[in-house]
């Protein structure tokens, strides 16, 4: 796959009050190569796996095939009979040793001011199943195999019941958790009901579109591990963990589920593979493995294999929605009604709870002036595995919806899809932009992203390409996505006022070492992402340092103050932003402290290029010369510390709003039905660049999700709750042979609100896609409504009833 | 899943009706099967061992005759747990009809959900491996009733699959009654397959 990278674009609407930095080869703006790749490619990554730890014992987990059942008996005498296994341990045992349940750390108001309703949710089953793959016991043994055997030997009696699968008919079927009627977590709502429905009724034209959107399995390359260990001597408990926030991840396991204190409890994410969003909560494996290495006064290690992760990692997506759109008879858009039902899934898991509302209803008004929007939003229990953030975490299904709708209406209007749109757009002299959503977006500039993506496929030239394809006896569509999303997560008094459960700041610190080089050390963290690179570019620039004396240092509780970790696209424009503001009191310290060295008056030191200049002098001190003073204080300041070493909590006053254009052109194959993307262009506004090259790659790989969920992956359980879809013979990931060579441009407009006047790259290319790409689907079969995965058999379905091709 | 099929079997419908299996016999027969017990008149237990796909355990087969019409049909009821490995559970039903003489047609329709990790991994398997084992089956019951040509032909279909593929089975019929539990022995040996894996 080759790469087609269209020139970027530096107009800047705002300033960042950074400059963009000509000068240092690696600094903001260089498309530096990853560092971390060289271990990662030659095999010296260090993952959780690779961790061994003298006198380390395995974990195997005995798994429920029941999606719902109760337990009556556990038996674990043939386990503990089994050879070389040293322990079996159950619900019961966790639940004596007070190990409480999983919390939910999103508390979502329902309508009616009421909490929504949480269940327990304990680690391993006490007395009843509610999702097949469901942990019921730990079996830990000197090797895997032996705990395999003793897996295999726990019996376990299931008294089974009816399992409630189908996310149509959940609310109107028996209760999975005892007391939570309808199986409803919680009823939400956004926005003004009565101005919609009036707007509505009012509406010149109305578009109505019934959507699916498809439960996803994530599948990062490296599935989740766990490796626990219990030091006697002082009682501290270090877990290594694939996971997304290891701070997050220490305070859930000692806050709510009584793992140990804070201070004796050290998680350590070291290398992760890929995370997507599925490791960023606190499952039971992870909690259980902790648990039991106390238990057993032995390290205890875990490794999921990829059954395990398609059965008991959280999932992705799953709504069934309802959407109108009224339009007036110019064409703007007066009125969004959206009704969506929610599948949950059996537990409420971390942030489940803040998905399909937070981050989905408040992006409903899009990249649009539509005045009047009201969500309702049902959140439903079933028996499949637990579901949350994933890549994009309810702004790709916001996305989908509004992208859906607006283009069905063009169609049902015969207007022109990206003039309808661009009629729409909230424009560049409109910003700050408060949305009937409660989001208030900052900057954009819409249709300079649609323009230049409208350009990069050749729009104008779609009608001779299409009769070329049905020369062939092809079809081929067009389908556009202009999405936004709101990354940087999050102001933390906006989100705690919301109902999330801990603040949405971050850390950062940037300790220059005595002899010049610098360790930096973030609350981010990188499974994937580059920040070893980008920060270090970061830090750089900002201290005027070379690239490869900066040292990024993350996922270590014990080494990193405090963070929140890395997900919702946040990482640079939160945790960034932190190594921004502790450089900035490395300088006005440093700065002190030359002009302490060089004999005069503090504001008249500048500081540029790593050197600090005393104005209308020829003297200068380099950084590294202050840092070295810093540390050997001959000569110093009387009233400063020692010491150059500055930490930061940045908390951001906004969400960013990275925004674009997504176009995927498509190719259906008339005898088969199979989909091909011929073309893909993706142009995004994500602020301020660092690197160009980790943010294509970003946006490659979003691209690459999206398009597998529009026309690959779904998850899928039967009738009993058994998953269906549990392999990769099953479960269809893309493959480079599925995806053409995107094109990938960007416009540029700074964030205004934080220092680096970055919005934030992650998700983007898994928001746009997919509903770019069956917008071009459903252009091309000339049909409403093709529900994803758009694949071969369910088109050639629609292909044999189809009636001759609408005249366009 | 759902299966079903169909056997013309050279007897007549009452000698099918009356045969009565031997559970030494089918427990010869059914490929992997370790013991094969009658409980009572309606309840038969047994052990198979079973590989679909990546999936290989020891199963538990509970079966009961149900709905008993004779001469022309029942209903079984199966549970089969393999511990980790997944569970099925299920019903058949089967029609036994006189087509000419000496000529009976029996027909039987499985309805039947599998759990665990045989339907994680291993649902898609199931109809190639039950028509493995049915050939097996067939094959072993051919050298246990003495008999080493076939001349009739059985045809398993699926709904799940939209190429039926023809299964060259013997269901031989000896003359006279010695015949009739070998009979017998064909079809509830398919039975215990189909509940095994079909399920």
């Amino acid at each position: 796959m080759s790469t087609s990278v269209a020139s970027s674009e530096s107009a800047s609407t705002s300033s960042s009050g950074l400059k963009p930095s000509g000068l240092n080869p690696s600094g903001i703006g260089a498309s530096v190569l990853r560092r971390e790749d060289a271990r990662f490619i030659t095999g010296n990554g260090r993952y959780t796996d690779d961790i061994r730890v003298e006198g380390q014992v395995y974990a195997v987990f005995v798994r429920s095939p029941y999606a719902h059942a109760k337990v009556t008996r556990v038996d674990i005498g043939d386990a503990l009979a089994t050879p070389r296994v040293i322990a079996v341990l159950t619900g019961a045992d966790m639940q004596a040793d007070g190990i409480g349940g999983l919390p939910c750390g999103w508390m979502v108001k329902q309508k009616d001011g009421t909490d929504m309703r949480s269940p327990n949710h304990p680690p391993l089953v006490v007395d009843k199943v509610n999702y097949a793959g469901e942990p019921v016991a730990i079996v830990i043994a000197e090797t895997v195999e032996a705990a395999r055997q003793g897996a295999d030997a726990v019996a376990v009696d299931y008294d089974e019941l009816q399992a409630i699968i189908d996310l149509g008919t959940a609310t109107d079927s028996s209760e999975i958790h005892p007391g939570i009627s309808n199986n409803l977590a919680y009823e939400w709502e956004l926005g003004d009901r009565a101005a919609t429905d009036a707007a509505l009724a009012s509406a010149a034209h109305v578009t109505r579109l019934d959507l699916t959107n498809n439960r996803l399995i994530p599948n990062a390359i490296e599935p989740r591990a766990a490796l626990g260990v219990f030091d006697a001597t002082t009682g501290e408990h270090t877990l290594y963990t694939t996971s997304q926030n290891p701070h997050l991840e220490r305070l859930v396991l000692s806050a709510f589920v009584n793992i140990a204190p804070e201070h004796k409890l050290r998680v350590i994410a070291p290398d992760v593979g890929g995370g997507f969003g599925s490791k960023i909560f606190i499952y039971s494996e992870e909690t259980a493995v902790i648990w039991a290495a106390r238990r057993v006064r032995r390290p205890v290690k875990w490794t999921a294999d990829r059954s395990e992760s398609f059965l008991a990692d959280a999932h992705g997506r799953d709504h069934l929605t309802h959407a109108e759109l009224g339009i007036d008879a110019s064409g703007n858009f007066v009125a969004l009604k959206v009704h969506t039902v929610a599948n949950l899934g059996a537990y409420l898991s971390t942030f489940g709870s803040s998905v399909p509302t937070y981050l989905y209803g408040t992006l409903l008004a899009g990249q649009y002036r539509t005045p009047n929007i009201h969500v309702e939003v049902q959140g439903v229990f079933t028996n499949t595995a637990p579901v949350d953030a994933y890549r994009g975490a309810g702004r790709p299904e916001a996305t989908y919806v509004v992208e859906r709708i607006v283009e069905n209406a063009a169609r049902e209007l015969q207007q022109d899809p990206a003039e309808l749109r661009r009629r729409n757009m909230i424009q560049p002299d409109q910003f700050p932009y408060q949305t009937p959503v409660a989001l208030v977006y900052d900057v954009g500039d819409y249709e300079k992203s649609l323009d230049k993506a409208l350009g990069l496929i050749d729009y104008d030239g779609f009608s001779a390409r299409r009769k070329i394809s049905e020369a062939k006896g092809h079809h081929r569509g067009i389908g556009l996505a202009c999405y936004i999303e709101a990354c940087g997560l999050a102001p933390s008094k906006l989100a705690i006022a919301l109902g999330a459960g801990v603040g949405l700041y971050e850390s950062g610190e940037v300790r220059m070492n005595p002899t010049g080089s610098v360790t930096v050390f973030t609350g981010s963290h990188s499974h994937g992402q580059g920040h070893e690179t980008t920060f270090a570019q970061v830090v750089s620039d900002k201290l005027g340092v070379p690239f490869d004396a900066v040292e990024v240092v993350h996922g270590d509780t014990g080494r990193v103050e405090f963070g929140l970790g890395t997900y919702g696209s946040r990482s640079l424009a939160v945790g960034g932003s932190a190594l921004i503001r502790a450089s900035e009191k490395i300088i006005n310290k440093g700065r002190k402290i030359a002009a302490h060295l060089m004999e005069g008056a503090e504001e008249a030191v500048d500081f540029s290029g790593g050197r600090f200049s005393l104005r209308d002098s020829n003297r200068s001190l380099s950084i590294q010369e202050v840092a070295f003073a810093a540390y050997v204080p001959g000569n110093y300041p009387d009233d400063l510390e020692p010491g150059l070493s500055e930490k930061a909590f940045y908390d951001p006053q906004n969400f960013t709003y990275p925004a674009g254009t997504h176009i995927a052109e498509v190719e259906i194959d008339g005898e088969t039905g199979v989909v091909s993307v011929v073309n893909f262009v993706a142009v995004d506004d994500f602020g301020r660049i660092i690197n160009p090259l980790i943010v294509h790659g970003q946006v490659h790989g979003g691209v690459a999700q999206g398009i597998g969920q529009a026309l690959l992956e779904i998850g899928l359980y039967d009738s009993n709750g058994q998953l269906l879809t549990g392999s990769m013979m099953d479960y269809c990931l893309p493959r480079a042979d599925d995806l053409p060579d995107f094109v990938v441009g960007t416009t540029v407009t700074h964030c205004t609100h934080n220092p680096l006047g970055v919005k934030g790259c992650g998700e983007a290319g898994a928001i746009g896609s997919p509903a770019a790409v069956m917008n071009a689907v459903t252009d091309a079969l000339g049909v409403d409504e093709v529900s994803m995965p758009a694949t071969p058999e369910k088109v050639w379905r629609i292909l044999q009833g189809r009636s001759p091709r609408r005249m366009a | 899943m759902d299966q079903q099929g169909e056997y013309r079997i050279p007897a007549t419908q009452a000698a099918v009706w009356q045969a009565l299996n031997d559970p030494a016999v089918l427990a010869r027969c059914i490929p992997g099967c370790q013991s094969m017990e009658k409980t009572d008149d309606t309840h038969f237990s047994a052990k198979v061992k079973a590989k679909v796909g990546p999936v290989s355990a020891t199963f538990d087969v509970l079966l009961e005759l149900a709905d008993v019409d004779p001469p022309t049909g029942y209903r079984i009821d199966g549970q089969v747990k393999g511990g980790p490995a997944g569970f099925g559970k299920g019903g058949a039903k089967v029609r036994i009809e006189a087509v000419s003489e000496g000529q009976t047609l029996l027909t039987y329709q499985v309805e039947a959900s599998i759990g665990g990790k045989l339907a994680q991994v291993g649902s898609r398997l199931i109809d190639a491996a039950t028509r493995k084992i049915a050939d097996e089956f067939f094959t072993a019951f051919r050298a246990e009733v003495g008999q080493s040509e076939a001349d009739s032909v059985a045809d398993v279909s699926s709904q799940d699959d939209s190429e039926p593929e023809k299964t060259a089975v013997a269901a031989e019929a000896a003359p006279a009654n010695n015949d009739q539990w070998k009979v017998w022995a064909v079809v509830f040996g398919l039975f215990v397959v189909a509940m095994v894996l079909a399920i």
